[in-house]
């Protein structure tokens, strides 16, 4: 690490002390009211995200899956602010938002970094002027000179790239410039939304690695959002699974490469191309589309396309726990909670 | 359908509650006091208020407006200063005479309009397209009123084939349907056609062009479908826009006529509409106003639920 | 430190870093009718500035014995008009009036109406519902009808003319304004910037206005002929520059007396309206291609 790169970052000071989760989620709840008829009238409601609690460790990069529509993205929206939240709590570092911590002083802790690089840069706008403003706007002082030394630490010299537009960079130096803007603000927390997603497989792989060295160096947190398991497992300390809105399990990656404790987990997972021929998955792969979140499911949301569901699943939903033999592993299933009522509750339900 | 006529019909109402307000702002807007063009010169302090008393013109401005359009509800839309008649009577009569002259310049300008927009989309960047286009920039930038006075010059200053004035043989202000009247009806229809010629040709173009061009064209053709077929196909699919543009015009030539009326005097709302402004008969061109721009309004009405009936790739619910 | 090399592996864009302005000018150089079209409108517009000094006859004053002398007179070379003014003098001099009160509103009205379109289209919610619900009943009015209620109401003068053209043409720049807002508002680079902790007015400040501003300003140019000749119907029709004033649209009116005497002459105003109105619209259509602007 040089000299430079510490004047450069000034991160928000630590105030939980190494044992308090950098970011804790209570209850996240975000509705999208479907309007129609005759006046406009409210007539349903899309139950984007719906009672998402999870926490983030200092240091650590929680991972995200789930397919398209379960509420990833507005997860990580709710996360800064920028989608308003129904209910719920977002505790950064022990001061919840709205208390002790302002929406402002949240978006400099925190910071994200978008799927698509083109339309997350403001096309009249050099790269340096982009990566300038939020440090602008948060009163730091030297702005340019804070971007000129993050592009050249994000890999991109800043005497080429400096004054040129979004649309005379490719798309692995653009989301490189994305970088840099969200680490100008020194957040200690990055949420990368499908930050790679978009990119070239060998492109991908660059930005992975300067990912992990970032981290490394500015001690970073992050939370990283993809529907590619193979990349959440390379970045990701702990995996989170979602689905239709809800957290259906929570583990560190060993552990749920091992095993997956959810039937929907497993499902996810099988559908993965495998890498190793003598390895192939025997798991049927998941029927159909998703349930419309309008009017999701009752009980388990999954248990409309779940092998084991059983009466229970269909009125009662599940409780996120730790499973018996590892507590660390987080489930919300009835096969795995003895007390629920399912037939097969309690017993290892062959794969 | 019917709901979305029921929506559309609900959508109507705030517009013509604001347009009757700025109908009777119009009144409020003009300088000078509205009793000076009743009163006598001579009038005492005190005959001034009860005559402000009898108009209701000492009460606030919301009640002044509840009054106002109570008695439009009825049909009455107070006297006109300078005749002393009825305004709806005045108005009415030549709203007539400008449907006429709109009418009559729609008729004109929309086959024409449409049959040139047809062939420069048709022909894309043929010499034929970039006349079209010419055409009808040209037709977009001409001041309607000065080229009626160059026709006028045309035909009836220099070769006298046309009368220029009025409606009629001497002046007359009533309408019939033979030569001598249909005479005075040409150089004004043909002014105020102009406009919605070029204005339709380059809609008709765009969307012709870009019907060409789709993927379904492609498949027609590749069916086999003979030239004449796909162009039946690709006029159906353009009708539901052009026809919306036509009837926004129809619209545009009603209201816009007022400087064609001048020209010519044709004795229509707009000619009217001058007259009340010169006498400051302010009733009578808030009357004026008002039914033009209800009658606008119906307009954009009409149109969009044809267009919603006719569009079948328009879902309106 | 080894991650600058790894960009090598990306190739990097050949072209040179262009501002998007530099791109316009480069394109408008190139097309020769937009260029013309600008040299015409700003030629007629010199002219009018520097009208005192060209060395024209005075447009003020007349003579009974030359009036109506027919275009190509010794010493009028356009003929004079119905009071013995020189023709050629009150056409340069009436660009002064009929320019201005021709370009004048839409530049009023791009201010305010961009100003209400971008805060409708940025706000939304019930701010849009207010604004936009109002802009929708001034649009039940065809243009023309509007300005002539206006003015009519008013009475005549060249103030009562800037006002009513410009609450003409605040409508058609609020609801374009509103529209390209709200499409940009929902980029995701708007969100970025959002994510910084900016304040909305910065936001849009930095953000909005520079990529919202060209399609407005492309299509309020594209006004600037309808003004042009709604502002000198206004006169033609007697309900905006008084006389003796000269203004082409009011030369047009005084100058109808004369067609039976000397037609051409009196259609000489109305010519200067439609070569000023059609450098307008085109200038306005290179306008939109230069800048990319669809429709």
């Amino acid at each position: 690490m040089s000299a430079t790169d510490v004047e450069t970052y000034e991160p928000l000071p630590d105030t939980g002390g190494p044992a308090q989760p950098l970011l804790m989620v209570r209850n996240l709840r975000k509705y999208f009211p479907v309007r129609g008829g005759i006046l406009g009238r409210t007539q349903a409601m899309v139950q984007a995200v719906d009672g998402v609690s999870f926490e983030v460790k200092k240091g650590e990069t929680l991972g995200i899956v789930g397919e398209s529509g379960c509420g990833k993205s507005t997860t990580a929206k709710l996360l800064i602010g920028l989608t308003p939240k129904d209910e719920g709590e977002i505790i950064f570092d022990g001061i919840d938002l709205g208390e002790g911590l302002s929406l402002k002083q949240l978006r400099k802790g925190v910071q994200m970094v978008f799927q698509d690089s083109y339309a997350t840069l403001n096309p009249r706008m050099t790269i340096e002027a982009s990566v300038a403003f939020g440090a602008r706007v948060q009163g730091l002082d030297d702005p340019e000179g804070r971007a000129r030394r993050l592009m050249e630490r994000v890999g991109l010299d800043p005497n080429r790239f400096a004054h040129r537009y979004p649309h005379e960079l490719s798309g692995g130096q653009r989301q490189r410039v994305n970088i840099a803007r969200a680490l100008a603000m020194s957040p200690r927390l990055v949420v990368l939304d499908e930050a790679v997603s978009a990119l070239d497989k060998s492109v991908e792989a660059q930005v992975l690695n300067l990912l992990s060295d970032l981290r490394r160096e500015f001690g970073l947190t992050y939370i990283f959002i993809s529907h590619d398991l193979n990349v959440v497992r390379y970045i990701s300390d702990r995996i989170l699974v979602m689905y239709l809105g809800e957290v259906v399990e929570v583990a560190p990656v060993d552990s749920i490469w091992a095993e997956q404790a959810h039937p929907y987990t497993r499902s996810l997972f099988s559908a993965m191309p495998a890498m190793d021929p003598d390895h192939r998955t025997k798991e049927p792969p998941l029927s159909g589309d998703p349930p419309n979140p309008i009017n999701p499911p009752s009980g388990c949301r999954f248990h409309t396309r779940c092998r084991f569901a059983s009466e229970v699943c269909k009125t009662t939903p599940p409780r996120l726990a730790g499973l018996a033999r590892n507590a660390q592993h987080l489930v919300a299933c009835h096969l795995h909670d003895a007390a629920s009522g399912h037939p097969k509750a309690g017993q290892e339900v062959a794969a | 359908m019917l709901s979305y006529l029921i929506r559309r019909l609900i959508l109507v109402l705030p517009v013509a509650f604001g347009v009757s307000v700025i109908c009777f702002l119009l009144v409020q807007i003009a300088p000078g006091d509205p009793l000076t063009a009743i009163m006598p010169v001579d009038a005492t302090a005190e005959e001034q208020a009860a005559m402000r008393a009898a108009y209701g013109l000492d009460k606030p401005l919301p009640v002044q407006y509840a009054i106002w359009i109570g008695n439009l509800a009825q049909g009455n839309m107070g006297k006109s200063i300078a005749t002393g008649r009825p305004v709806a009577g005045e108005v009415f009569g030549a709203v007539q005479n400008s449907l006429l002259l709109a009418v009559s310049a729609a008729i004109i300008a929309f086959p024409i309009g449409t049959f040139l927009g047809f062939l420069a989309g048709y022909s894309r960047d043929s010499w034929i397209d970039r006349a079209v286009t010419a055409l009808s920039i040209t037709g977009v930038s001409v001041p309607n009123y000065w080229l009626g006075i160059v026709l006028v010059i045309i035909f009836s200053v220099n070769l006298g084939w046309l009368p220029s004035m009025g409606a009629g043989p001497g002046g007359s202000q009533s309408w019939a349907w033979d030569w001598l009247h249909l005479r005075h009806l040409i150089l004004p229809a043909v002014t105020l056609a102009v406009v919605p010629i070029g204005i339709v040709a380059r809609t008709v173009r765009a969307l012709a062009g870009d019907i060409l061009t789709m993927d379904f064209v492609q498949a027609l053709y590749a069916k086999g479908m003979s030239r004449a077929d796909v162009l039946r196909h690709v006029a159906r699919n353009a009708a539901a826009t052009a026809l919306s543009v036509m009837g926004l015009q129809l619209g545009y030539l009603l209201g816009g006529s007022i400087l064609i009326e001048t020209v010519f005097n044709w004795p229509g709302s707009g000619f009217l509409l001058s007259n009340a402004i010169f006498q400051r008969d302010l009733p009578l061109l808030q009357g004026t106003i008002l039914v033009l721009a209800m009658f606008f309004v119906a307009m954009n009405l009409i149109v969009d639920v044809a267009q919603a009936a006719i569009d079948p790739r328009i879902q309106r619910t | 430190m080894t991650l600058v090399e790894t960009t090598a592996v990306e190739p990097a864009p050949a072209q040179k870093p262009q501002g998007y302005w530099a791109g316009v000018g480069a394109r408008l150089v190139r097309d020769p009718l937009t260029m013309i079209c600008a040299g015409v409108v700003l030629a007629l517009i010199l002219a009018a500035v520097f009208a005192p000094w060209l060395g024209l006859a005075d447009p003020y004053k007349g003579s009974m014995i030359a009036r109506l002398k027919p275009i190509g007179t010794t010493g009028h070379l356009l003929g004079t008009d119905e009071q013995g003014r020189d023709m050629f003098a009150r056409l340069i001099y009436g660009g002064r009036l009929t320019l201005f009160i021709g370009l004048m509103p839409v530049v009023l009205a791009f201010f305010i109406g961009s100003a209400l379109g971008i805060v409708a289209g940025f706000v939304g919610g019930l701010t849009n519902t207010i604004i936009m619900r109002t802009v929708d009943v001034f649009f039940a009015f065809p243009s023309v009808l509007l300005a002539i209620a206006i003015s009519g109401a008013l009475g005549a003068g060249i103030v009562n003319s800037l006002v009513s053209l410009t609450i003409v043409f605040i409508p058609p720049i609020t609801r374009v304004a509103e529209a390209v807002t709200s499409g940009v508002r929902a980029l995701d680079y708007i969100d970025a910037a959002r994510a910084t902790g900016a304040s909305a007015l910065t936001v849009i400040r930095v953000h909005v206005i520079g990529n919202v501003l060209s399609p407005i300003f492309v299509y309020a140019t594209s006004l600037t002929s309808v003004c042009m000749i709604l502002a000198a119907g206004l006169s033609f029709l007697g309900i905006g520059v008084r006389p003796p004033e000269p203004e082409w649209g009011l030369m047009l009116n005084t100058l109808r007396s004369a067609i039976y005497i000397n037609p051409w002459l009196s259609a000489l105003p109305g010519m200067m309206i439609f070569v000023t109105s059609l450098c307008l619209n085109l200038l306005s259509d290179g306008l939109r291609s230069a800048m990319n602007v669809r429709d």
